[in-house]
């Protein structure tokens, strides 16, 4: 392996995650055209879907503003070499924090200090949820990845319960929660836009955007320009030099951890209080799964997951219009491309490197040796 | 015999249904993981096995080509999962939830494409699925007192795959125990150095790990939808790859050990069926929504080492580079 050169730079951070990209997307159109259709009229239609028709930009950056949450959740453990699955659930539980706020105070206080307290107990239930396996990888030394596996599936049956039982509408089968009084509803991007002039076509697009937007500056404060987040990076490279340095390691797990689960459960702000103003089951929809190819494509980076989420919210925008268009393709077209996209641009983020660092220093050298 | 023994016997009965794809799941697991390869895409198999089976089987009207099927696409999909962890050394977390994914997204995909039916496959007709199997005399003897009824209900009647799944717990610790390829798989699991000192090759036998999971689970999916069920229906393996990840920690990667685990998890997931709406004393309703989750709070409960101590194979996760 020693005769492989390294690769520079900007392949590493550039091509190579692009060429993953192209390789994923060349392998889904196989499938595509395997069921019997045209990937080209498809990546049209996805396209048109995602950015052109009316509204539909509004429904990609709604997307987006889930997958940026649950990136940066992934991420922020990531860091610190812990791999957290649990966002699903997390973001699940930050749900029943903020609808347990609404529904028990949505009829005594304004939206004011009703929505912001409601945003506060999303993130502290999501960061709640993560805490029971950061403590146990922390001290007890059980996988994170085994110990968060579980605690979405209690999160679900947890909810399953509450939904049919104490928290159901009064009156009706269904387990859904009764639905949130005005004031604890976050506005609407049109109706803000609208205020100041400026008609944008409907779509569940609300200020929660801002918001996720927010989390990123923060998460790259955390990570890059505080001492938590020099621990974190520290302890992420190695577990040793994190010790040697004298970083109390359980303590830096726990507080990851409950970091990267807090973001996850903001992402129920979105949701819940952005667009369904009630509580509601699976309104995670697989989001916190997708928050891990978010941040492998993003690679940790706030930059990153923004961008590697605008492509998730266009794929998934742009893939509820083939259900429309198509008679054998649906929705779940898209599970196979975020299959492919994790395995390429994840398992196997780095089958590419050797020959592509080969390449490239056979280009580089070329030009030096011609003349001699 | 009383009303209220009866009602258990068929309770019994249900957990050896519901325990059997975890059983083969749980031990599919635990070669993969003893030889050192993370495997959570249990999951993934035996959704995609199940839809292998159900398609095949209709389409051929033959049981046993839906189930040669599920095995061969059970064993590509390990496959791919070992290209990924043990050729390029990827992290075997993330391959394994591609292919859990994968194979939620491919088998609707597939499905609706082959049969228009939304991503179900056809009801599968009687040469198409396996049919209870009613052991000698049970008939006869289903009017003796007491062992009658256990014989008649529990022992017999169940579908072939039932049967080879409590027999493959003995032969899969016989195998980890007894043979030169279970001996070397355990120790690859531990230290792989030593293995390759000793110059047998590391990725070869993991290869070999990888391909008997993907066999186990193969044959896990095949009874979901060609035995438990008649077809294929979309996401039908319903988080059972994910409890029986949990069974075989729970079990503590040990074969035995495991099939206890399946067993009770299996009557977890009967009884509470049974006990749905039903009335108790003291603490009313049944909570059967929390009786489900039980195995997940139970093997969190045993990870953090309160009762015993799980301890995974030591090389367990980490790619293994040959030193040159």
């Amino acid at each position: 392996m020693s005769s492989v050169p390294p690769l520079p730079r900007w392949a590493d951070v550039g091509l190579l995650p692009i060429i993953n990209l192209v390789i994923a997307l060349l392998v889904s159109g196989l499938v595509v055209l395997a069921v019997g259709e045209n990937p080209l009229r498809a990546i049209d239609i996805m396209l048109q879907g995602a950015f052109l028709y009316e509204g539909s930009l509004g429904y990609t950056l709604y997307y987006t503003t889930n997958f940026i949450f649950t990136g940066l959740a992934v991420s922020v453990a990531f860091h610190a070499l812990l791999f957290n699955i649990g966002g699903e659930g997390q973001a699940y539980i930050g749900g029943l924090g903020a609808g347990l706020v609404c529904l028990a105070l949505d009829a005594v206080l304004p939206g004011l200090v009703l929505i912001p307290l409601a945003i506060v107990a999303a993130a502290a239930f999501g960061a709640g949820w993560a805490l029971a396996p950061a403590w146990l990888q922390a001290y007890r030394g059980s996988h994170v990845v085994i110990t968060t596996i579980m605690f979405n599936f209690i999160a679900a049956g947890v909810m399953v319960s509450l939904l049919a039982g104490p928290l159901i509408k009064p009156g009706q089968s269904s387990p859904t929660s009764r639905r949130f009084s005005e004031n604890a509803q976050i506005p609407d991007m049109q109706e803000i836009l609208g205020a100041v002039g400026i008609e944008i076509a409907r779509s569940p697009l609300n200020l929660s955007f801002v918001l996720a937007i927010a989390a990123c500056v923060f998460v790259w404060l955390l990570i890059w320009h505080t001492r938590f987040g020099y621990a974190v990076r520290t302890l992420g490279h190695s577990p040793q030099a994190a010790a040697y340095a004298g970083i109390r390691i359980p303590r830096t797990i726990i507080a990851a951890m409950a970091v990267s689960g807090g973001l996850a459960g903001l992402m129920a702000v979105n949701e819940v209080l952005g667009v369904q103003h009630r509580l509601l089951l699976n309104f995670t929809a697989g989001y916190g799964f997708t928050g891990i190819a978010v941040s492998l494509m993003g690679r940790n980076h706030p930059i990153g997951i923004v961008l590697a989420s605008l492509l998730f919210g266009a794929l998934y925008q742009g893939g509820s219009e083939l259900d429309l268009e198509f008679q054998t393709i649906t929705r779940d077209m898209l599970l196979v491309i975020q299959g492919l996209i994790i395995l390429f641009s994840g398992a196997l983020a780095y089958m590419l490197n050797p020959p592509l660092a080969r390449l490239i220093a056979s280009l580089a050298h070329r030009p030096r040796e011609a003349p001699a | 015999m009383s009303e209220f023994a009866f009602q258990i016997l068929l309770t019994l009965d249900a957990t050896l249904r519901l325990a059997t794809p975890l059983i083969f799941c749980a031990l599919a697991g635990l070669f993969s993981e003893r030889s050192g390869i993370i495997d959570i895409s249990l999951e993934g198999k035996l959704l995609g096995s199940a839809f292998a089976a159900g398609a095949v089987a209709s389409v051929t009207g033959s049981v046993y080509m839906g189930l040669l099927a599920a095995v061969g696409v059970s064993i590509s999909m390990s496959l791919v999962h070992g290209f990924a962890c043990i050729t390029h050394r990827g992290n075997q977390i993330i391959s394994g939830l591609a292919v859990n994914i994968l194979a939620s997204g491919l088998t609707v995909t597939l499905g609706i494409a082959l049969f228009q039916r939304g991503g179900q496959t056809p009801t599968l007709g009687p040469n198409e699925r396996f049919q209870p199997i009613e052991l000698p005399f049970a008939d006869a003897l289903a009017q003796a007192p007491l062992l009658g009824p256990v014989y008649d209900e529990l022992v017999s009647g169940h579908k072939l795959l039932v049967y080879l799944a409590f027999i493959a717990v003995p032969l899969a610790a016989l195998v980890l125990t007894r043979t030169r390829f279970g001996l070397r798989l355990r120790a690859v699991g531990e230290s792989p150095e030593a293995v390759d000192s000793a110059g047998v090759s590391v990725p070869w036998l993991r290869y070999r790990a990888v391909i008997v999971a993907g066999i186990l689970c193969g044959i896990a999916g095949a009874y979901l939808s060609t035995a438990h069920g008649a077809g294929f229906i979309r996401e039908m393996s319903a988080g059972k790859g994910y409890i029986a990840l949990a069974a075989m920690i729970f079990g503590k990667w040990r074969p035995w050990s495991a099939l206890f685990a399946c067993l009770l998890f299996g009557f977890l997931e009967a009884a509470s069926s049974r006990l749905i709406g039903v009335e108790f004393p003291i603490i009313g309703e049944a909570p059967t929504n929390l009786m489900l989750v039980l195995p997940y709070i139970m093997t969190v409960v045993l990870l953090a080492g309160f009762f015993g101590r799980a301890e995974a194979p030591s090389a367990l996760g980490t790619p293994y580079v040959k030193e040159h």
